[in-house]
């Protein structure tokens, strides 16, 4: 049988939005023969088409941002309020003003170069510049001819919405990354090449034979080249180690600072007494091999941020009601008591009580909960939500900073750095080996001043002080760490710092967050129907649930189905956290709870006990379900940890999921549901009163205490760079499954870190060999201290290559 | 052999004429955004040029870029 397929002129370009790639839902808006998604859209692309910048489709397939989330244009009008937009300015003169945003939507090439040609779409805008790293733009602007909220309204019309948040007022202005670091570098890396240059006679030792004036010439330029070595580059270390001996400790780099002190001091007198070549070569290595371990060590991943807390998710401004008339006022100066109106995607700054309006608070922000809850006209409403719907209007009952979520902040895990109690391998190594370094040099002087010379006893201690330089020690963790780092980068665990690799090979003790961690976040779900209404239950039912904004009633409507017209609806009622009742073409008919409801013939399946119930004149027709959905390879990921680690729940939800959670978890594993934020941060207190070091995977607000309280924090995100609690790690969902091998790759980390001490303390031990006896010659130093350092360098290197590629390797079978 | 001595200190001042371009470089803040400079650069020159709207000409630059 032959079929002939006629192929369909515009299908397939008509599924997607020429502008932003998602799919049309309904009928796409045609223009020039695009299709468009949604009115947004093509307005984005008619007003390209008008400034002629159309390259921005050539440059990305569908670059474009979808409209449908925007909010209304009055959402800036706080931007006028000449008070808030002074501190989101970083400059201003008569005629310019140049301010930086972050635009989170920003995201390939085609965005940077619309972006960079603003000018063409308004002419007052002067100059504008991207850095795609940090997503950051900067902008200058003629403000007589465009106003601060005109220019976030022009990139909120295009799709690049700008964050602006209560934190960004305190940080406009001192947003200067500092370079001196490079300087320093730079410095040392100059100085060290043009001194071995000039000490390279003295390697051959062909000084002896020719004609003086060389020796002495070589030294006095080794000096001169050394003394910003010394003084400017190195000033890292003094001022480490002197804070740390202020602290009574004896960190890494008061060894260090030794070393170079003597370094400096004994080749200065070398030279100038004229009785030898001195080290300035070492001394130059061993700055600039300290420098380039550190630069390696502070890989920062710049647009993601660890130190969130909730002013860089609260909004700037609020709008006040005051005598009937609405006005912007900054958030942090709302009292107890004022009267405030939220709109659509609004964020509720501070408690409160509802006024009026029908409020539906997306509490997803807080508990990672996205079904919004519905509350009426006196009702509480907490600080955190997020209004859906049309506008509300609510008295506050506390400040922002007296709220009940800003309140966590205000708890002792916030106060203080309890991180300052940890001390790094390194400075606790450090401390025994300075004051074994101080001993041998004490008692190999002491010796030679009883053989009875002055000059060969000071030549013997400070040989020991110079080659016992812990140089390829303060090299082995920078260089393995951030090489660790990199590699659970790229497998899109993004640490805070390497200090986290250290604590995360040492945890005992896993809590799990619920909501949003081990579920996914979205409510888009797919709804359990249990019962087979007729054609009639399913028109009466579906015309009831569009009655009701309430997400499971939009969910039952659509799972029911129902096309054609609607019943006839009378007598609606609605009744928060119970269900929605009414007269529908003269039948009784309900939607709800079972005992709302009054449902009871059905057994419920399937997992929890959540169900929501159709009742038709006291027959029980149907019943839904909105499980939880949990994310891919939970059950691998559970039972290799247990082997391995004590595991626990945390959830801030009721307990309906607890039989599906206990198929994942093993038999035992405590799990607590209803926890408050409190509640969490009191628990991981607790375990580690009972010495468990414990790892906290979390993801809302809520777990910000508990994320900051554990020994390590990650925050598991969909999206990584746009949100995420404090924490010290942030780790993108869909890595989740992996979990365990990346603990893993940080253990091996701190593994090769041992071994890499090891190597570095014998090649400290051979030059001490030879210290003690009087026979470092700056040959030998020179030889000694690069030689160590290159082979911790690649062992390090090296050994964090085979063990992230061992992980790799290992993926594709255990991520099932 | 007292040319080396002049020879060196010639080498030492080109070499500090490299270090000063370093410091320039990093005064710049080209260690900064690496990512942007590549992308822009493909499309500096080309697109720009077809401006044939009628919008009044850009007004001319006030040297706030500097």
């Amino acid at each position: 049988m032959e079929v002939k397929t006629i192929p369909l002129p515009v299908q397939a370009p008509a599924a997607t939005c020429y502008h932003c790639g998602n799919s049309c839902e309904q009928e796409p808006i045609l223009l020039a023969d695009k299709p468009f998604c949604c009115e947004g859209c093509k307005t984005v692309y008619q007003i390209l088409h008008e400034h002629d910048l159309c390259t921005y489709y050539d440059l990305s397939a569908h670059p474009g941002i979808t409209l449908r989330a925007r909010k209304d244009d009055s959402a800036f009008a706080y931007l006028d309020n000449p008070e808030i937009a002074a501190q989101l300015i970083s400059f201003q003169d008569e005629t310019l003003t140049r301010v930086t945003f972050f635009l989170p939507a920003m995201h390939c090439a085609s965005c940077i170069w619309l972006l960079e040609n603003l000018y063409r779409l308004h002419p007052a805008v002067t100059q504008s510049r991207v850095d795609f790293l940090k997503k950051e733009i900067s902008l200058t602007f003629r403000h007589q001819a465009l106003s601060l909220r005109g220019l976030v309204n022009l990139l909120a019309t295009l799709g690049y919405e700008p964050e602006i948040h209560l934190r960004d007022l305190h940080h406009a202005a001192g947003k200067r990354q500092d370079r001196s670091f490079y300087y320093k570098l730079g410095v040392a890396g100059f100085c060290f090449g043009n001194i071995m240059l000039l000490s390279f006679p003295e390697y051959l030792g062909l000084e002896k034979g020719s004609e003086g004036g060389f020796q002495q010439f070589f030294g006095y330029l080794n000096i001169l080249l050394a003394l910003p070595v010394f003084l400017y580059s190195a000033s890292e270390f003094f001022r480490s180690a002197w804070s740390g001996l202020t602290h009574r400790m004896l960190n890494i780099d008061v060894p260090i600072s030794l070393g170079i002190l003597v370094l400096f001091g004994r080749s200065t007198w070398e030279i100038l007494a004229g009785t030898g070549p001195g080290f300035m070569d070492s001394l130059a290595a061993l700055v600039f091999f300290l420098l380039a371990g550190r630069w390696f060590q502070h890989k920062t991943f710049d647009s993601l941020s660890f130190d969130r807390d909730y002013t860089a998710y609260f909004p700037i401004a609020a709008t006040l009601i005051q005598d009937s008339e609405e006005k912007s006022v900054p958030v942090t100066s709302l009292q107890a008591g004022d009267t405030i109106r939220i709109r659509h995607q609004e964020l509720i700054p501070a408690d409160g009580i509802l006024l009026s309006g029908q409020a539906a608070i997306d509490y997803s922000f807080v508990t990672g909960e996205a079904v919004p809850v519905a509350k009426f006209s006196g009702d509480l409403l907490y600080a955190g939500g997020r209004q859906t719907g049309a506008s509300i209007e609510m008295t506050l009952t506390r400040e922002v900073s007296q709220s009940y979520l800003t309140q966590l902040w205000n708890h002792d895990a916030f106060q203080k750095d309890h991180r300052q109690h940890w001390i790094e391998l390194t400075d606790r190594l450090s401390q025994r080996f300075t004051v074994v370094i101080l001993g041998v040099a004490l008692v190999s002087g002491l010796y030679w001043l009883m053989q009875g010379s002055v000059s060969l006893a000071a030549h013997v201690s400070t040989s020991v002080l110079i080659v016992a330089c812990p140089c390829a020690l303060a090299l082995i963790v920078p260089i393995t760490l951030g090489s660790i780092l990199r590699h659970l980068g790229h497998h899109r665990l993004f640490l805070k710092n390497t200090g986290v690799i250290e604590q995360l090979a040492e945890i005992t003790h896993i809590v799990f967050d619920k909501t949003g961690t081990l579920t996914y976040k979205d409510s888009s779900q797919e709804v359990i129907m249990v019962g087979q209404p007729t054609e009639d239950a399913r028109r009466l039912g579906a015309s009831l649930a569009r009655q009701s904004s309430h997400p499971v009633s939009r969910a039952v409507a659509s799972r029911l189905g129902w096309a054609g017209p609607a019943a006839v609806i009378e007598h609606f009622e609605e009744v928060a956290g119970q269900g929605v009742r009414a007269w529908a073409d003269g039948h009784e008919i309900s939607l709800g709870r079972a005992d709302f409801a009054g449902a009871s013939l059905m057994q419920e399946e399937g997992p929890g006990r959540g169900y929501t119930w159709l009742v038709i004149e006291g027959e029980t027709v149907a019943g839904f379900a909105l499980p939880a959905r949990y994310r891919p390879g939970l059950r691998g990921l559970l039972a290799r940890l247990q082997t391995a680690f004590s595991l626990s729940l945390l959830s801030g939800d009721h307990d309906r999921e607890r039989a599906a959670l206990e198929a994942f978890f093993p038999a035992d594993t405590p799990m607590l549901f209803n926890q408050q934020p409190d509640d969490k941060l009191a628990y991981i207190a607790s375990l580690q009163a009972s010495g468990a070091r414990v790892l906290m995977v979390g993801d809302g607000l809520n777990d910000a205490g508990a994320l900051r309280a554990a020994q390590v924090g990650v925050a598991v995100s969909e999206q990584v760079d746009t949100f995420s609690p404090a924490c010290d790690a942030i780790l993108d969902a869909s890595q989740l499954p992996r979990l365990d091998q990346l603990i893993r790759l940080a253990q091996q980390g701190m593994w090769l870190v041992r071994g890499g001490l090891l190597i570095s303390l014998s090649y400290n031990l051979v030059g001490l060999s030879f210290a003690v006896r009087g026979l470092l010659s700056p040959v030998i130093a020179a030889i000694l201290m690069p030689l160590s350092s290159a082979t911790v360098l690649i062992w390090g290197l090296a050994g964090t290559w085979i063990a992230a590629r061992y992980l790799r390797q290992e993926t594709p079978e255990s991520s099932l | 052999m007292s040319a080396i001595f002049v020879l060196i200190i010639i080498s030492l001042i080109v070499a500090a004429g490299f270090l000063t371009a370093f410091f320039w470089a990093v005064g710049n803040g080209q260690y900064e955004d690496d990512y942007s400079p590549a992308v822009r650069m493909l499309w500096e020159s080309a697109p720009a040029a077809p401006r044939q709207t009628p919008e009044a000409p850009r007004p001319a630059d006030t040297d706030v870029s500097k």
